[in-house]
């Protein structure tokens, strides 16, 4: 992506840019000093990574803790190590051994061990009661973590997991003491001790998460910033406080007219830069409910949605913005355009699309059908809602949108109390086993939440997941995505488009198509102010 | 002569009689600002009983060509972020205004009238313990309770109208009706008629509905009124909150909430024609509930 200090007039005249290039920022030397201030839309919910996928953990948590991997800053999705001075994989690539930094320091002084890695990581494969693990899925293909020596661990794998390295670079598997894990395994939920680039400061729920640089921080001269604050506010507040450089930045993302109003208020100090996001709405139906159990149903909704008309204009209202499939489009395991508009619902001719679906629901018995589209109450989802609404009434069919709060949507998503929902999925990473994980049956995924079973469906994505060549892997892909489609239990309606607007003294910070990275704040400085 | 006669008894037996005036007019010559308002609401209910035939557009279709359009012959309010015509989703509006405002001021009072009414009657303990518990729901504010019960209770639909958010609204208004009518019913209650039919031996229910209810009806149709416009406010609040009425339904609290924060900047008309519409609404039940109050309370007309 294109980094830059850009007017309005710019903002509007490029409509694309935010192409992705691996510049890291570096206009000027960066300095040292300063705090950085930016805004975080929610609570943190529990301050344990593990345990968590929301952002709101993420933002604040990141800076204290190190993974083993990571994505490189500003080259993604290019793999370094983090901890990990450097790796290596068997031949067979059923073992992966990890040489650590030496002398990397946890905030209280200890130094980090393999057994801390082990002990980590271990938690997370398979935890022991109270903990729960958010990423023990991703780790099913790793039957023993070993430790010869305080500085070396080993992976062994039950099978071949093509998407291990990207796992093993997740920014969710943050490194623990081993010591305090032993003491008490919920030790993370409600302390904050790592190795990362800050100390943990303090917390006030509701106002503000602050941390303060760790000079013992294994990266030489690293970090730059005293520390960081981030402030808890609404996203209407987040504008505002921006436009009146009460804060500095937001890493999330603003809608385009949001972006535009910043960018009059700041002018020459706003940067905005912009990339496709690896999170995509979707149109989730309930197949343990009548009529979604029928595929001809299912796939007349699909059907009903003009994806492309509805990208070209929400995208000038909304976060939404590009049509794609179920991996994220532009990247290396999308779909291109010719063979989306293959899949049911893609086609351009919208008006033998809805004859189509006119026809299916008539041969369904389902020509009146009316339902409930449970939604959250947030935007974009309520701008989602109102197209899904409007184009399924095109086809006749009647929906009563129904709006709740966060955990009303979670917990009907949960409990399969939903006859139809709009739903949405987001990961750190395109890799295929990442992102379709949420389309394989529900017996297989929690996050599966249209309930159906599809042996077909998870044949395809375990063949993917053990593919190690990629070309036959993409064909993998592809073959996914045509079943997934056809058959409809979930299917994407549109992708994320990601505008993130700050100050441009905020330098060192790395765009990317996911906001769960590049979130550490090591290689941030801030740039004195214009005068 | 008898012809005579009858033209000169005839005017005299008439002068005799009361004059009797068209109730509406006489209303309109009293309170003629009550009379406005009552215009206002005739406007409204007009428009939300023939909103199909008035409206030009239909309000739920999205228009894409259209996106932000700035008031124009085509849309005389202009549209939204989806390029749905404001004036026809002003008119829709005041159907949900209207039917929410009204079934939610309607039970509300119904209810509180009953429970105020009941409590004059038997006094004692039973009036005490009620009171208390009318100042206990008294304490919370209106909008904060009815965000409470919104909340509590989720949503049910029925033809497109939310239950829960009907009763959320009437609940906060059921004690504040009660409070009022209890003052009223207690001198009705003095009343010897009451007596008689206590010692005529008719159960308490026969006497409260049968003999004290109607005679309470005049502060019951004041706050009618009043709280119609309390109601209206409250679904337009609880809409912009989000726990009203959902999108893409048309109605004035939301038309005000989600994207016209967005895009108020650019599109001022997004937020002030149902801004406009509120005020207007609330406005006119607010002047003909005063007038009413004032044309039916023998103590302002003398």
């Amino acid at each position: 992506m294109t980094q830059q200090d850009v007017s309005r007039r710019a903002v509007l005249a490029i409509p694309g840019l935010g192409a992705l290039s691996g510049a890291a920022f570096a206009q000027g030397t960066p300095q040292r000093g300063g705090t950085l201030t930016f805004a975080v839309a929610a609570e943190p919910p529990t301050y344990d990574l593990h345990q968590t996928g929301t952002f709101a953990v993420m933002h604040r948590v990141a800076p204290h803790y190190s993974t083993l991997l990571c994505y490189e800053p500003g080259n993604y999705p290019n793999i370094v190590g983090d901890v990990a001075e450097n790796w290596q994989a068997a031949p067979d690539l059923l073992t992966y051994t990890f040489r650590l930094r030496p002398n990397v320091r946890f905030h209280d002084d200890t130094i980090l061990t393999s057994e801390d890695v082990r002990a980590s990581y271990q938690r997370m494969i398979a935890p022991v009661p109270p903990v729960t693990s958010n990423r023990q899925p991703a780790f099913s293909q790793i039957a023993a973590i070993e430790t010869p020596d305080p500085l070396t661990v080993v992976f062994k794998m039950k099978k071949v997991d093509a998407s291990i390295m990207d796992t093993f670079a997740s920014p969710w598997n943050s490194i623990f003491s081993a010591a305090r894990l032993a003491q008490d395994p919920n030790f993370p939920v409600r302390n904050v001790m790592g190795t990362g680039p800050f100390r943990f400061v303090e917390h006030v729920a509701g106002s503000h998460w602050v941390g303060q640089r760790f000079d013992g921080y294994f990266r030489e001269g690293r970090p730059y910033l005293d520390g960081f604050r981030a402030i808890t506010m609404s996203p209407s507040a987040m504008v505002n406080a921006l436009s009146g450089r009460q804060i500095l930045a937001e890493f999330r993302g603003f809608t385009p007219n949001e972006r535009d109003r910043i960018v009059r208020a700041l002018g020459q100090d706003a940067r905005v830069q912009e990339s496709s996001w690896m999170l995509h709405m979707l149109l989730t139906m309930n197949n343990e409910k009548p009529p979604f159990n029928d595929v001809r149903v299912r796939r007349a909704l699909s059907l009903a949605l003009d994806r492309w008309g509805g990208s070209d204009s929400l995208m000038r209202i909304s976060q939404l913005g590009e049509v794609g499939g179920m991996v994220r489009p532009g990247s290396e395991w999308s779909a291109t355009r010719a063979e989306m508009e293959q899949w049911p619902g893609y086609g351009r001719d919208m008006a033998a699309n809805r004859a189509e679906a006119r026809r299916l629901l008539r041969e369904a018995g389902a020509e009146n059908l009316t339902f409930t589209l449970m939604n959250r109450n947030h935007q974009p989802y309520v701008t989602c809602g109102i197209f899904v609404v409007d184009q399924l009434r095109q086809i006749g069919v009647r929906v009563e949108h129904q709006q709740v709060e966060l955990a009303a949507w979670y917990a009907g998503q949960g409990s399969g109390n939903f006859q139809v929902m709009i739903d949405s999925f987001t990961q750190f990473s395109d890799d295929p086993t990442n992102v379709l994980v949420k389309y394989i049956s529900f017996d297989r995924a929690e996050v599966a939440v249209a309930r159906a079973t599809d042996r077909e469906l998870d044949a395809l994505f375990d063949a993917q997941a053990e593919e190690i060549d990629k070309a036959k892997r993409k064909q993998l892909v592809r073959r996914f995505e045509a079943r997934a489609m056809a058959e409809a239990h979930t299917v994407p309606i549109l992708w994320w488009q990601r505008i993130v607007v700050m100050n441009s003294r905020v330098q060192g910070w790395s765009m990317a198509p996911t906001h769960m990275i590049y979130q550490d704040l090591r290689d941030v400085w801030l740039a004195p102010e214009r005068r | 002569m008898s012809a005579v006669t009858t033209a000169t008894t005839l005017p005299a037996a008439a002068l005799d009689r009361p004059r009797r005036r068209n109730p509406v007019l006489a209303f309109i010559v009293a309170q003629p600002l009550g009379a406005a308002g009552l215009f206002v609401i005739l406007a409204m209910g007009t428009a939300a009983v023939f909103a199909e035939m008035i409206a030009p557009y239909d309000p739920e279709t999205i228009d894409f060509a259209a996106m932000l359009e700035a008031p124009s012959w085509a849309h005389p309010f202009g549209t939204d972020a989806f390029g749905r015509d404001i004036l026809t989703r002003i008119i829709y509006g005041a159907r949900t205004a209207l039917t929410i405002g009204f079934f939610s001021s309607f039970i509300g009072c119904t209810l509180g009238g009953l429970l105020g009414t009941a409590s004059a009657y038997f006094g004692g303990l039973a009036d005490l313990i009620i009171q208390r518990f009318v100042d206990v729901i008294l304490s919370f504010p209106i909008i904060v309770l009815a965000l409470v019960v919104v909340a509590v209770m989720g949503k049910t639909s029925l033809a497109g109208i939310d239950l829960n958010l009907i009763f959320a609204i009437a609940i906060p208004i059921v004690p504040r009706a009660a409070r009022v009518v209890r003052s009223a019913a207690l001198s009705v209650r003095a009343m010897p008629y009451i007596d008689a039919a206590r010692a005529g031996g008719y159960s308490s229910g026969y006497i409260i509905l049968r003999h004290m209810a109607p005679n309470v009806l005049a502060p019951f149709l004041i706050l009618l009124t009043a709280y119609v416009a309390q109601a209206i406010l409250l679904e337009a609040s609880l809409s912009f909150l989000g726990l009203g009425v959902s999108e893409p339904k048309p109605a004035w609290g939301l038309m005000l909430a989600g994207d016209s924060s967005n895009f108020y900047q650019e599109a001022p008309w997004m937020i002030l024609f149902p801004g406009l519409a509120i005020s207007l609404a609330v406005f006119a039940f607010n002047l003909f509930g005063d007038s009413l109050r004032d044309w039916l309370d023998p103590k302002f007309n003398s």
